[in-house]
């Protein structure tokens, strides 16, 4: 560009969203722990509650510390902005919740991460919302399987734990094409590897837990919008461009354009739903983003080293990572995820469910835990664990044996890694 | 509401209220590639405040039918067609950028219309750098990169939002995606071509951002010394597009302002 420049991801990183505090100097994001916010006068209120007035009301709806991890991650993410939630569940249901109504479908990914297979599955159902579930990686299925009421296309930018790459470019054209958002859960990739909106999708969440904060100590969610996607144009989302008298009868797209899902989502989502980020739990993930811009290489530089190694072990059937020429997506890999495909994968042990719990139970430096995504290495077992009330049709869907066990590789000496590993892969074939 | 105004279908803003011939009337004039929720805030407090709003989106912007003006006189000519059309006999006028040379020609060519004129990030003459014109002209990208960067106080990619969650430059860029080819462009240009030489006998104000880098409260010198007895306000920290960078302020001053 001939003009001015934007600030690099690693600067807006650290900064974006925050101004040193007025009040008292600190540098560093004040935690605003509070729960309510005193006005100025009747007249001030007044206006807050019915959005005349930027600021906050109550700590449910904004608080001073979420908001810049809100806008922190809008901006790493090239958004309008975005909304902090109890956890990434919260974030997807939030999104859910936003767009959808009784007798509306969804078609998804058959590779999701257990919980978010559980929610569209079992749960929405119980309240008339429908999904199907596809192959990711056929383009035809998503197609088939779209209705007249179909609100929605959803996938993980990187399945869980088949390591599907989502075709996003491909599926944002189908999903636009039928006008309606293409939604991804972009936890795995973190906008440091991916930025999804550039690719064409239009709505994005994280389980901030992981990546972003990176030393797994909270639990939380980012739901962000990219304002891209014309929902007056679309004209099948009745709540964002009806009136809405749960709220003076406001027409949100009408309202706000390019911020009517955030605006709907925080006045109706957060205000009756309720699954808010708390103030410390914002600092605390606030802190991991901080550095996700070194973390995130040290952590693809170690898992291509331990996946290079399990690759050419004896005691391994195979493993599963996209970099991997074998692994069916590595094409798209290259060029949706050229700086790394991430530090999660699975690999499968020969000797099955026996060699597999004697493999975990070995470990020493790797953490036998449901999580991903900490700046310590991670171990799982998603049979018996994160995909275990999924049926057998439905774990082959999603690429999982009983001898698939999943790793998350951290931060440590690569070494060390590899020397666990092997120590207990030579223990699990006794 | 949806109005007809030379037979093209325009949409104007009104905080959800009926038009009420007991009311004054306040009309918010947007800038180049914007639409009518620039003024999302201010206009809504407005209408929940005793006035009738009229916040349109420009033809070829926001939900009006194209095709986009290409001079200044001729938004401001069309304003008082949007009047007509509302049924508004007189109503003040609050402009942004461009919109604020709209407000000011339609101030001097139709006084008997106008009450007051705020103008928000104002300049005489406006001009657009070559390179902003050169990009807008050919669509590409690096004009709404330069819209985005030069249309916010510098601190705004770093600093903090004042409406939660929002991330101001993205909410720009998003917004000029929108438009259709050659719309930014027609605004810019006319803006470039524009020179206010006009008698505004009504009260203004002028709303200027200390750290606005497009229209900086220096380039507003000349327009202040053509209106003798104009007001100004200049908002600290504020760049160019003041009603999200500094919105209690914009909205402080333009009730201070037109208060009855």
């Amino acid at each position: 560009m001939a003009g001015p420049k934007y600030p690099g991801f690693d600067t807006l990183a650290l900064h974006a969203g925050q101004s040193p505090d007025p009040a008292t100097g600190s540098r560093a994001v004040p935690i605003y722990q509070t729960t309510s916010y005193v006005f100025r006068d009747t007249e001030h209120a007044a206006s807050l509650f019915n959005m005349e007035r930027a600021g906050h009301v109550y700590s449910r709806i904004s608080n001073p510390t979420v908001a810049v991890l809100e806008e922190r991650m809008a901006a790493l993410e090239g958004g309008v902005g975005a909304i902090a939630t109890a956890s990434g569940q919260a974030a997807l249901h939030l999104a859910l919740a936003t767009l959808m109504d009784a007798g509306s479908h969804i078609v998804a990914s058959g590779s999701l991460y257990g919980g978010s297979h559980n929610l569209l599955a079992y749960t929405l159902k119980r309240f008339g919302i429908s999904t199907t579930f596809v192959n990711p990686r056929e383009l035809d299925e998503w197609q088939r399987a779209i209705r007249p009421e179909t609100r929605l296309l959803f996938g993980e930018t990187l399945g869980n734990p088949g390591l599907d790459v989502l075709d996003i470019p491909a599926l944002a054209e189908i999903a636009h094409g039928i006008k309606v958002p293409l939604l991804v859960d972009a936890t795995f990739t973190t906008p440091y590897l991916m930025q999804p909106f550039k690719l064409g999708a239009d709505l994005l969440y994280h389980s901030a837990t992981k990546f972003l904060g990176g030393h797994g100590v909270a639990i939380g969610g980012v739901l962000v919008d990219s304002g891209r996607f014309d929902w007056g144009a679309s004209g099948k989302f009745a709540t964002l461009t009806e009136a809405y008298a749960g709220f003076h009868n406001m027409d949100f797209e009408e309202e706000s354009g390019t911020r009517a899902f955030l605006l709907r989502a925080r006045r109706e989502g957060l205000r009756d739903f309720g699954a808010c980020m708390a103030p410390m739990t914002a600092f605390q993930i606030l802190q991991g983003i901080e550095t996700l811009h070194l973390r995130m290489p040290r952590h693809v530089e170690n898992t291509r080293a331990v996946v290079a190694f399990l690759a050419k072990h004896a005691a391994v059937e195979r493993v599963i990572y996209p970099e991997l020429p074998e692994h069916p997506d590595h094409e798209l890999c290259k060029k949706l995820l050229p700086q790394g495909a991430g530090a999660v994968f699975s690999f499968e042990i020969k000797g099955g469910r026996p060699a597999g719990k004697a493999f975990i139970e070995s470990l020493r430096v790797f953490s036998h835990l449901a999580n991903v995504g900490d700046a310590k290495s991670l171990v799982i077992h998603p049979a018996t664990t994160t995909h275990y009330r999924m049926s057998d049709a439905d774990l082959k869907k999603a690429g999982i044996t009983a001898g698939t066990v999943r790793l998350s590789i951290g931060l440590e000496s690569v070494q060390d890694l590899i020397d666990d590993l092997d120590r207990s892969l030579k223990v699990s074939q006794k | 509401m949806k109005l007809d105004v030379d037979g093209k279908t325009v949409f104007a803003y009104t905080a959800n209220h009926e038009l009420d011939a007991s009311k004054g009337s306040v009309v918010f004039i947007h800038g180049a590639g914007l639409d009518h929720s620039w003024f999302g805030l201010q206009s809504r407090y407005f209408g929940y405040h005793g006035w009738n709003v009229l916040a349109p989106d420009l033809p070829a912007h926001g939900r009006s039918a194209g095709p986009a003006f290409t001079s200044v006189g001729a938004m401001a000519d069309w304003v008082v067609k949007l009047l007509d059309a509302a049924g508004v006999e007189r109503a003040s006028l609050v402009g942004h950028s461009m919109g604020t040379l709209v407000a000011l020609d339609c101030a001097a060519r139709h006084p008997a219309r106008v009450e007051r004129v705020a103008l928000i990030a104002t300049a005489n003459p406006m001009r657009v750098g070559e390179a902003f014109l050169d990009a807008a002209k050919r669509n590409s990208y690096d004009a709404f990169d330069m819209h985005t960067i030069w249309g916010h106080a510098p601190q705004v990619p770093l600093g903090g939002n004042p409406n939660p969650g929002m991330w101001m430059y993205g909410d720009s860029q998003a917004r000029l995606e929108r438009l259709a080819p050659g719309v930014l462009y027609a605004g810019l240009k006319a803006s470039n071509d524009y020179a206010f030489a006009g008698d505004v006998k009504c009260p203004v104000l002028f709303i200027l951002g200390k750290r606005d880098v497009m229209t900086p409260p220096r380039a507003a010198k000349t327009l202040q010394e053509q209106i003798p007895g104009a007001k100004t306000v200049v908002i600290d920290f504020s760049g160019h597009s003041l009603m999200a960078e500094a919105p209690d302020a914009t909205l402080d001053a333009l009730i201070e302002f037109l208060r009855p």
